[in-house]
Formats: C-alpha cells, structure tokens, sequence
C-alpha cells in the first residue's frame, strides 16, 4: 500500500446511466489508484458491470466523466467467454492473441498464473479455475496498469475461489497495478481488497471493507447475519482493528468462522 | 476438354478457395442463418440488376451490403430473438426477389438456374468477378485474420484491447456480401450458404489451428465442386445440388473417421 495517495489511474465522476428505461446507475464516483485494490459489490442488478463497461469505454454514460491516466495499458478480464467448439484453438494462442508488442512471454505469463501446465490444451477443455488463470495470463501479457476482473472467480470452487483471490494479491504485490474487481460474493473479496464500493444502483457506501461492513446500508442490503460473518472475518484476518463486540451475539465463534471462511452463500 | 467444363471448373475452384477460410470464420461466429438471411435476399440483387440495367453480381453484392447492414442496424434495437429477425428477412427478401422478377415482363430467366445454380453457364466474365472478388476477400481475410479472429473469441475483450470491433464486423460482412454475389452462378441462392458451412465443418476434425481449419476447408471445398461437377457431367443433374451432396457425403464420412489419439 503506498504511504501517500498516487494520481488516479482512472477516476469517474457522477456517472449516470438509464438502459432499457430503468435507472441503473446515477451520481457514481469511483477511483483506482496504483496497487490499490478496488471491490465493486452489490447484488444482482445493482449496475456492477454496467458501471464496469462504462470505465471499461465499452458504454457511454448518460451523464458523467470517465478521465484514465494518458496511455492506460488495461488488462481486461470478461465475466463469461464461449469459445465455439469448432474453433481449434490452443491456450497458447488465445493467450498470444492478447499481445500488443514484445513484453512477457506465453510461458511466463501463464507460469505466473500457475497455468502453464495447460498451454497446450485446447480452450474447450479447460476447467472453471483454469479458465478463470488463462484469462488473466492474457491480461498480464500486456504488462497492465490497472487489471479489470468481472466476477473472477465465477464457476470456481470454494477452494479454487481462495486460490485465485491469493494469486490476485500476489500480482498486485509483484507488479504494483492497481485492480479493480466486481463481485457479488462477499467474504473472500472483502478479505481480498483494500476499498469497497458498495453499489445498488447509487454508492449505498465505500470504505474500507471492515468499515463498509458496519454500515447501515450495507447491513440492510445483504442482511445482519451477512454482516457479522465478515467483519468478524476480517477481525479474524486483521487484528489491528477492534472486534466491535456486536458482531458476536447469538451463535458461537467457531461456526462463524467457518461460516465466513468457506465463503458459503446465504441468498 | 470443353471451354465451358474449363470455365466451370475454373469458377467452382475459385468459390471454394474463399469459401472455406470464410465459413470457418462463419461457423466460429455461429452466423450460418445470417449467412442463409443475406444469400436469400440476392435473388432481389438480380432483380435489382435487370432494373437498373447494371451488373448482376453487382446489384446482388449492393443488395447484400444494404441487407447485411440493416439486420446489423436491427438486432440492436428490435427486442426480437436474432433468429427469428434472421428468418423473417430470409424469406422476405426472397420472396420479394421472386414476385420482382416476375413483374418484369420483358425480361425472360431461368429461375431455377438462379435459386440453385447454373454452374455451366459460366462466363469469363463470371470468372472475373470470382477471381476479382477471390483476390479482394481473400487479401483481405489475410491482412485482417488476427483482429478477426480476436473478434470472434470476445468482442468485448478484443475491443479493450485496442481492436476497432465495429470495423471488422462491417468488413466481415462485406466479405461476406462480395462472396454472395460471386458464388450465386454457381451454387444458387438457396445453397451458398451450405458451401460456407460444411467444408469448415468437415475441416475442424483434421485441423490443429485456426489457419489450419480454413485451408482444409479451401481444400474440401474444392474437391466437393470437382467430384460434384463430375457428377453433375455424368449424370446430368444440377450443379448446384451435387456440389452440396459432395460436400455433405465428405462431412459425413469425416464424422464418422476415427479421431487421432488425443494429445
């Protein structure tokens, strides 16, 4: 984490957006400095990968501004790729298909993701996880600034959810980018970021994730017990901070615990 | 042999070279209706021709152009199931082509040679347009494969990195449309399509890699118009259909080939 505030590497002000007649985001702001890590949570709906295309540039906001640092290099990560079965196609080249000059190689950047194992499978056989580390090969082979996840651990299993949220981490650490992620799962991203943005349409409200996790609109939004598992999950990570003595009351530590830490959903 | 076998020969070679690298970019895109939509309004490209007193290959690539751009147009605002968009402008399209040409009194066609191809009516000015167009679509597919083929994969992904999306898509369709107007002498209307389609399908089993996948399909496709040309000599049965029952019995037997020992 850098001592002082950096330059944004992309910043949006009051963005609003209406698509097919409803209201999906208004009044947005949002930043990503380098090596900070930023969450998008919200439920289904709430204009997470909206707001996403919009910074992205693959929308245009009604209303609001999207400024990028001059010569952004981003690496992009979709929420859902199908690739045709009738299209022979190796890892290896639909990583090299991201290339935009000399840089890292194929190997390198799928080593990094601990998926060079697959580099000579086609696409088609790969499983959730795999897919999930092959996206982000591509992604790194353009020596991103800033790394833009929708949803990166869809289709993934619990455990396989733990590992990519600690490969992410790792990245940020080696190379510094900053991350900007979306997400509707809870636990794992709250443990995994440094700022969250909660959306429902506006910014219910952003923070840090222990502080984001006490507000009111946050606890109404996805519910007390929601609330509880995780800042008592990030007390569990992070002892610098108080363990708020509300979030313990009716049930016993030890299930808590594993509540959170398997990443189990409740609706 | 004849001039006119020559010639036949010739324009059927020249559609399967751009047909097979085409078709593979086709079925990768799972755009063989939209395929089927545009080759069905080019029986209103003929119309048009004869009306305007213009070239027929020319007025079936306008046609074709206007078509595939209005259903571009469409499928991002109609709030219609892209398939059913498709067939609606299918048999629209050539159903207005069908009562046009009939309104035109003084101009007498085979329509049988149009809806399914009358490939030994080829002239050498035909042969022009297939090797004009082949040059044209094939450079083209050359120089613009890469961007194409990210295109394919993830538009939304290929736009972020930096490919100009709408440009290709505008280009496919083009290559699309001057691929029409070229092979509608020799398979019809009512097939193009298939010969887009089935040599890339019969080339996915022996293929590695994308590039692989398209020049076996050239490849296919062109021994299907040699052996259904040569049926379509010997038994005297259209051209159109023969060269698609070639491709389809190729297809079939490559589905049933057994499959190399996995990597």
């Amino acid at each position: 984490m850098p001592a002082e505030p950096a330059a944004p590497l992309i910043r949006a002000h009051g963005i609003d957006k209406t698509l097919g007649g409803r209201n999906v985001l208004s009044g947005i702001d949002i930043a990503v400095r380098p090596a900070e890590i930023v969450t998008v949570i919200g439920p289904n709906g709430a204009g997470k990968t909206t707001l996403l295309r919009i910074l992205l540039g693959l929308l245009r906001p009604d209303r609001g501004t999207v400024e990028r640092a001059p010569g952004l290099r981003i690496g992009y990560m979709p929420q859902r790729l199908v690739i045709d079965d009738l299209l022979p196609l190796t890892v290896r080249r639909f990583v090299e298909l991201g290339r935009a000059g000399p840089g890292t190689t194929i190997r390198a950047a799928l080593d990094e993701v601990k998926a060079g194992h697959v580099i000579d499978q086609p696409v088609q056989a790969l499983s959730g996880g795999e897919m999930r580390r092959v996206l982000l090969a591509r992604a790194l082979l353009r020596d991103p600034q800033l790394l833009v996840l929708d949803e990166p651990v869809q289709g993934v299993d619990v455990v396989g959810q733990g590992d990519l949220f600690r490969l992410i981490l790792a990245i940020r650490e080696r190379r510094g980018c900053g991350v900007l992620m979306v997400s509707h799962d809870l636990h794992l991203v709250m443990a995994a970021t440094d700022t969250v943005l909660c959306l429902n349409g506006h910014v219910c409200c952003t923070g840090r994730p222990e502080a984001v996790s006490r507000h009111p609109e946050y606890i109404a939004l996805f519910g007390a017990r929601e609330a509880d598992a995780l800042a008592l999950y990030t007390h569990h990570h992070d002892h610098v901070h108080d363990a708020a003595g509300h979030v313990v009351h009716a049930h016993d530590h030890e299930h808590h615990l594993r509540d959170a830490a398997g990443g189990k959903r409740h609706g | 042999m004849d001039d006119f076998i020559m010639r036949a020969f010739l324009g059927g070679l020249g559609i399967a070279l751009i047909a097979g690298p085409l078709g593979a970019l086709v079925v990768w895109r799972r755009m063989a209706f939209f395929g089927d939509a545009l080759s069905h309004s080019a029986l209103l490209g003929v119309s048009l021709g004869f009306v305007l007193g213009i070239n027929i290959s020319l007025g079936i690539a306008l046609v074709c152009l206007a078509v595939a751009l209005l259903l571009v147009l469409l499928q991002d605002r109609v709030r219609l199931a892209s398939d059913t968009l498709l067939g609606i402008f299918a048999h629209s399209t050539l159903s207005i082509g069908l009562v046009a040409i009939t309104f035109m009194e003084n101009v007498r066609i085979d329509l049988m040679a149009y809806l399914f191809g009358d490939i030994l009516a080829v002239s050498a000015g035909d042969l022009l347009w297939i090797y004009g167009g082949g040059v044209v679509v094939l450079g083209t597919l050359t120089a613009l494969w890469r961007p194409l083929l990210a295109v394919t994969i993830h538009e939304d992904l290929a736009r972020v990195e930096g490919v100009p999306v709408e440009r290709m898509r505008l280009a496919f369709v083009l290559l699309i449309a001057i691929t029409i107007a070229a092979a509608m002498k020799i398979v019809g209307v009512l097939l193009i399509t298939s010969l887009l389609i089935i040599p890339a399908a019969t080339a996915h089993r022996f293929a590695r890699t994308p590039e692989q996948m398209a020049c076996i399909a050239a490849l296919i496709g062109a021994a299907a118009v040699a052996a259904g040309l040569y049926a379509s000599l010997y038994f005297d049965t259209p051209s159109g259909p023969s060269v698609v029952v070639a491709a389809a019995t190729m297809f079939a037997v490559s589905a049933i080939w057994p499959r190399r020992a996995a990597a």
